[in-house]
């Protein structure tokens, strides 16, 4: 299984390989694409006959080029949870706001209880990203909340859906498993619990919108291999088992595809209880009787 | 007749065969002292029978902190003391033994068998034991401290998980390895601690904690391709394998000895994590969030005063070597004023806090940027990471990793400048040190 979703569908730029990573740099977009590396959407687009995602990572250097100019001289310091946390936004972006490379995922406005349980999931072994899991390992519990709620309250204007290179049907698919679910594969609707604007519930739900369909690949597959979990009982696990690779594309363009709507933020409750038992949706502070630290 | 025939001829072949038989006879000999299954040492039973009483427990309880154990018998978020987590050596992974009373675990040991394993470094039923686990430190434990946490660790709610097997190289995964190691390297602890006399009790205490439970000659002494110290108890300094990070010398003041320091920074440093311009980072903030920031008063003073007297070793003279080249040094610069001086200062001055504590260290006059090993420096670049949030500094800043924006090249040119600046002069870094440092971890 782990093997199969080492690749991500849809002939993406593999993101979360750790090799992918070190060669590449996004500050240094504008130098590469003078050189060989230009090679490499070209190749993209050999797998994907896709000209749009060439056209797009094209036009997003371009756009990268234009505004490193512009970027302001860094911010003085301030004694504040922002300036400790300078350390989080460095790959998730200013403020938490997503980082250009299209695979660190926004944490800014994300319900503090979800960003909190992942803080421990990473510290715990629950979600494995090396780098994460040392920038978690000394901090504890009642630090790692403090964080948590300083990305919550950030409010920031979310960037349009990046184009997505999907057919109809697979579109067609995708939205009818985001706002119907599959009732013969026990496949729940997002909608369902992750809120009927799909922007995610208070405390624990995140929202599934604004996230790069990459990241939603990657996460789906990481879900699937069991090398991310939740605390039991870990309602997303058994959803994306059982999906079909074809379903988690489909699902993943049509969720990548979509506009925030005009209110972003996450709902204060579900209108009905949840479809399945999710031991991360309500406490995140349960996870402080097994492994919590002081 | 044939030995008529070839007197001499014999007399020959006889002076051939004799020391060929020794040789043989010594190899055999050698060969069955690896090879023979070694049986439990004897040992001396507890006089009584071990108390259990919550006292006890106690005291137990706060030894095993002293030691650290958790951190190595406890997989990431496993169940404590279970066991489980896999530490990385050279030679290999060795998994940490379950510790809780269960089949799996510390079930069938007596107070006996537990001291047997932390004095001789043996296991119940005759093994020598891996010395990941650093029975050249637990030697040193009394036995009155080895049967109250043997107490405490019977205390705890068994755990079935049994721990997984290591996973060592051929032929490090034998016994007869483990005993040519033992008798190159390991040395019994004494039998009871020397006789105490008044004016030095503190700092005997302080030994009894550096020398036995601390462990701190674990990642401080310097370690040959043996994973052994010539003295296994010496400080001075040592790169720990795998994790690629240098523990610095505890005797050196311009390493990490605190000849020179304060009672009370060497406290407030194993209290907080933070003194002075110091903060403690890499393994030694694990040290520092699991152990020592829960010690005693009384024992952080301890230690603090032992380490204050340790003899000074000689620092060697600076490196000559040639200043970086202006080209060198412009491209540091660069890097330093991009990536860096936001936080340490236009002149690597560092940052304080609105409670004018230390927010961000110097960089300028710090010696752990002057170590003769950057390998701290190329972790800490690569990896960032905060300092260990403790009761004493709760919300440290964090550092942001830059293993996904520099290159080795580029690590290497900001680290010979911050090496070089500000009055500091230390050797410049290359970037083949960098990839060597680098390790697997740090991918």
């Amino acid at each position: 299984m782990s093997g199969r979703w080492s690749l991500i569908p849809s002939g993406s730029r593999k993101t979360h390989d750790p090799k992918f990573l070190r060669r590449y740099r996004p500050d240094r977009l504008c130098e590469r694409i003078a050189l060989f590396d230009f090679l490499i959407p070209l190749f993209t687009m050999f797998r994907t006959f896709s000209r749009c995602r060439l056209l797009g990572t094209l036009l997003s250097a371009l756009a990268s080029c234009l505004a490193l100019p512009t970027l302001a001289a860094p911010p003085a310091f301030e004694d504040t949870i922002a300036q400790r946390t300078l350390a989080c936004t460095a790959c998730h972006g200013a403020q938490g706001r997503a980082a250009p490379d299209g695979y660190y995922p926004r944490i800014a406005g994300k319900p503090a209880g979800y960003l909190y349980n992942q803080l421990l999931h990473f510290r715990e072994g629950r979600r494995s990203y090396r780098l994460m899991t040392h920038m978690v390992e000394p901090l504890s519990d009642s630090y790692l909340r403090e964080m948590a709620e300083h990305f919550a309250t950030l409010d920031l204007p979310y960037p349009a859906p990046s184009p997505v290179s999907a057919t109809a049907q697979e579109l067609q698919r995708g939205r009818q498993l985001a706002l119907q679910g599959d009732a013969t594969r026990q496949v729940p609707a997002c909608v369902q619990c992750h809120g009927s604007a799909l922007t995610g519930v208070q405390p624990g739900i995140p929202g599934l919108l604004g996230l790069p369909r990459d990241y939603l690949n990657s996460q789906m597959g990481a879900w699937r291999s069991g090398q991310r979990r939740a605390h039991t009982p870990d309602c997303m696990a058994s959803i994306a088992r059982r999906l079909s690779d074809g379903d988690v594309s489909a699902v993943s363009g049509w969720l990548a595809s979509q506009s925030l709507p005009a209110n972003p933020k996450s709902a204060r409750a579900l209108p009905a209880p949840l479809p399945l038992e999710c031991g991360s949706a309500y406490a995140p502070s349960a996870a402080a009787a097994t492994g919590g630290r002081p | 007749m044939n030995a008529r025939k070839h007197p001499t001829g014999r007399h020959a072949h006889q002076g051939r065969l004799l020391p060929v038989l020794a040789l043989l006879l010594l190899l055999g000999s050698v060969l069955a002292w690896l090879m023979w299954p070694t049986a439990p040492l004897a040992v001396k039973a507890s006089a009584t029978n071990p108390a259990t009483d919550t006292a006890t427990v106690e005291r137990g309880r706060y030894l095993a902190t002293l030691g650290n154990c958790q951190v190595c018998h406890t997989a990431r978020g496993g169940v404590p003391y279970a066991g489980g987590r896999g530490i990385a050596t050279p030679f290999g992974t060795v998994f940490s033994s379950n510790l809780t009373p269960s089949p799996a675990g510390l079930g069938a040991w007596s107070a006996d068998d537990f001291w047997r394993a932390l004095h001789h470094g043996q296991s119940r039923d005759g093994r020598w034991l891996y010395p990941a686990f650093p029975y050249n430190n637990t030697t040193h434990i009394t036995r009155t401290d080895s049967d109250a946490l043997y107490a405490y660790l019977r205390s705890l709610p068994p755990d079935a998980t049994p721990a997984p097997a290591h996973q060592l190289d051929w032929p490090y995964n034998t016994q007869a390895a483990l005993k040519v190691w033992r008798a190159l390297y390991f040395e019994e602890g004494a039998a009871a601690p020397a006789a105490a006399n008044d004016s030095n009790l503190e700092v005997q205490r302080g030994a009894y904690l550096v020398r036995g439970l601390g462990h701190c000659s674990a990642c401080h002494a310097p370690r040959n391709a043996l994973g052994a110290s010539s003295n296994m108890l010496d400080l001075a300094g040592g790169l720990i394998p795998v994790q690629n990070w240098y523990a610095p010398s505890l005797t050196n003041p311009a390493e990490a000895g605190v000849q020179d320091w304060t009672l009370d920074d060497i406290v407030a440093l194993f209290q907080s994590g933070r003194a002075g311009n110091a903060l403690v980072t890499g393994p030694m903030a694990e040290v520092v969030q699991h152990s020592t920031q829960h010690w005693s008063a009384a024992d952080l003073r301890a230690m603090a005063l032992y380490l204050k007297q340790l003899p000074r070793t000689e620092t060697p003279p600076a490196s000559t070597a040639a200043a970086p080249s202006a080209r060198l040094k412009g491209a540091g610069e660069q890097l330093y004023d991009k990536r860096c001086a936001q936080c340490h200062g236009e002149h690597g001055e560092g940052r304080r806090g609105t409670d004018g504590r230390l927010a961000y260290p110097p960089l300028a006059g710090n010696r752990a940027i002057t170590l003769a090993s950057p390998a701290n420096l190329v972790q800490i670049v690569l990896n960032g990471g905060f300092a260990p949030a403790t009761a004493g500094h709760p919300r440290p800043f964090g550092m942001p990793p830059f293993v996904l924006q520099l290159s080795d090249s580029d690590v290497a040119t900001l680290l010979t400048y911050i090496r070089t600046q500000w009055g500091n002069q230390a050797a410049p870094v290359s970037a083949l040190d960098v990839q060597q440092l680098r390790g697997t971890a740090a991918r």
